[in-house]
């Protein structure tokens, strides 16, 4: 196997300050399960096609299978981990649970990340917009209609 | 812990001259913009390269500006950027709707027009994983000596599936490239090769550093994209048409297409005649129609039929020309 250096990276995980020495050659997706154990970012497809591993970075959603770690240094990253505070589950998470746009869960970190970059960038979204926003994201079980309810009555909750 | 990606060392140049210092060190590198091909290809055992150069770090890679000569785009501005630039979306409509149908969002948000237009070729029998492929022999593109989806042949035909790069085309855009030989610009039309193994025609080493499309009339001009594919979100295009419509003074209209998933390379369709004035429409839209009947080459490559995608492609090319020469009509 060819040689692979390391580098130390800094960056924000939803809001706390990180430095740790990684190889140039792991993904962000591995950062967080295996090195900071946020296995709330899921993994469902072996690159890039199912959008389970959707995380924030400086606000934008990516896709973190794809992502090296190397290049997140100095970012923002924001995952499912981070939506609750103090207990109370974040507007979006809510609205999944009360509007059942979560089934067996595993597309729901992914889904949440997502949404919650769409309702960060656009307050009020209409159908069309939240359809295209979650366009990366696939789901096994809702069938997206409950989902994207569920987008829509986030986004009223937080006007 | 487990790796998922083969190991390599990641450069980050900060300037185009670093880039080519950076390769000329170790020529074996690859070129890294958003990774969203090149990472999943990693993955599925498909690139092994030992060093991997960064782009995105190089501040002239980075840049969306309009002056007289036209519209200049930095190889490492994102799909993103692009389409949501109003006056791309406006004068260069073609170009926004063409990024706003790749991938989905999270690719969009870091996938740049330079790794679009050096995009991979891709097969049924090529992107699968290490053990899928073993198991089938490998193929000619990569490992193997067969062609599964043209055994006889001596070649690989594999598509090339940007979207990008037919848009670019029908508005006649060139591309900067920088490499050990200095800097040169070619048409972009000219990057390409109907071979599907070796598909770039880039020098040992080269780059994209940016892409140039001549000013639009937005008067006398419209252009427009349209794909085919399995979803509405995600997929690539199992095949996709770029048309440019442009009226002239005297009344007669020219219509320049180019096509995308069907080739190993994109191309523009040749022996496409001006309409005089007061020509007939539908008739200049019957030849469009048969003559991508005729010059695509779709193959079994995907599990959707090369017949379909052919008959496909070519009434997307006579709808999207309609509906522009009716809206140029309108004004
Ligand atoms: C699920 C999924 C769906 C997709 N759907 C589509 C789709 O519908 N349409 C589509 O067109 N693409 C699609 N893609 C592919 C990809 O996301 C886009 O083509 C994207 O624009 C590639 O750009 P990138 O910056 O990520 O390229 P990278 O992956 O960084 O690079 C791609 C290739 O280009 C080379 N390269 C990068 N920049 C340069 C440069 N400046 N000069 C020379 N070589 C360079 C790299 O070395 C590499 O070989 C999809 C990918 C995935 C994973
Ligand atoms: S796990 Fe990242 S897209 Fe499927
Ligand atoms: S809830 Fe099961 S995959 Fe979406």
């Amino acid at each position: 196997m060819p040689e692979t250096t390391k580098r130390i990276i800094s960056l924000t995980i939803n809001g706390t300050r990180h430095e740790d020495a990684i190889s140039d050659n792991l993904l962000l997706v591995d950062y967080l399960r295996e090195d900071k154990r946020l296995t709330g970012t899921k993994q469902g497809c072996d690159g890039g096609e199912c959008g389970a591993c959707t995380v924030l970075v400086d606000g934008q959603s990516r896709i973190s299978c794809i992502t090296l770690a190397a290049s997140c240094h100095g970012c923002d990253i924001h995952t499912i981990e981070g939506q609750a505070q103090n207990g109370r589950l974040s507007a979006v998470q809510r609205a999944f649970h009360e509007h059942l746009g979560t089934q067996c869960g595993f597309c729901t970190p992914g889904m949440i990340m997502a949404a919650e970059g769409l309702l960060r960038r656009s307050a009020n979204p209409d159908d069309d917009e939240i359809r295209a926003a979650l366009g990366g994201n696939l789901c096994r079980c809702t069938g997206y209609v409950k989902i994207i309810k569920s987008v829509r009555a986030a986004a009223e909750a937080l006007q | 812990m487990s790796e998922t990606l083969p190991g390599f060392r990641l450069t980050q140049p900060e300037s185009v001259d670093q880039a080519v210092a950076a390769m000329r060190a170790e020529p074996d590198s690859r070129f890294l913009a958003g990774g969203t091909d090149l990472i999943v290809n990693m993955r599925r055992g498909l690139a092994e390269p030992k060093n991997l150069i960064d782009l995105n770090g190089i501040a002239e890679l980075r840049s969306i500006t309009q002056d007289v000569d036209g519209l200049h785009i930095g190889a490492a501005q994102t799909l993103r950027e692009i389409g949501e630039d109003e006056d791309i979306r406006h004068r260069y409509c073609a170009v926004a709707q063409a990024c706003d149908v790749i991938a989905g969002p999270g690719h969009r948000n870091v996938a740049t027009v330079g790794g679009n237009l050096c995009l991979d070729t891709r097969c049924l029998y090529y992107n699968q994983s290490h053990w899928w492929r073993k198991s089938n022999n490998f193929c000619l593109k990569y490992k193997g000596d067969i062609c599964h989806v043209a055994p006889v042949g001596k070649r690989c035909r594999a598509p090339f599936c940007g979207d990008l790069a037919p848009v670019l085309m029908v508005h006649g855009a060139e591309i900067e490239l920088a490499g050990p030989d200095g800097r040169r610009r070619i048409a972009l039309a000219d990057l390409y090769e109907e071979d599907g193994a070796d598909h770039l025609r880039l020098a040992p080493q080269e780059f994209i550093v940016s892409v140039h499309v001549p000013p639009v009339d937005a008067a006398s001009v419209r252009s427009g994209y349209a794909k085919v594919r399995v979803r509405g979100a995600i997929d690539f295009p199992l095949a996709g048409t770029a048309v440019l419509c442009n009226k002239h003074d005297n009344g007669s209209m020219v219509f320049v297409v180019a096509l995308t998933g069907t080739n190993s390379r994109p191309f523009l369709l040749g022996g496409v005649d001006p309409v005089a004035p007061g020509q007939n429409l539908d008739e200049a839209f019957d030849q469009l129609e048969k003559l991508v009947q005729k010059q695509v080459s779709p193959q079994r490559t995907t599990t959707t039929a090369a017949h379909y995608r052919r008959l496909a492609v070519a009434a997307l090319t006579r709808r999207l020309a309609r509906e522009l020469a009716a809206d140029l009509a309108d004004g």
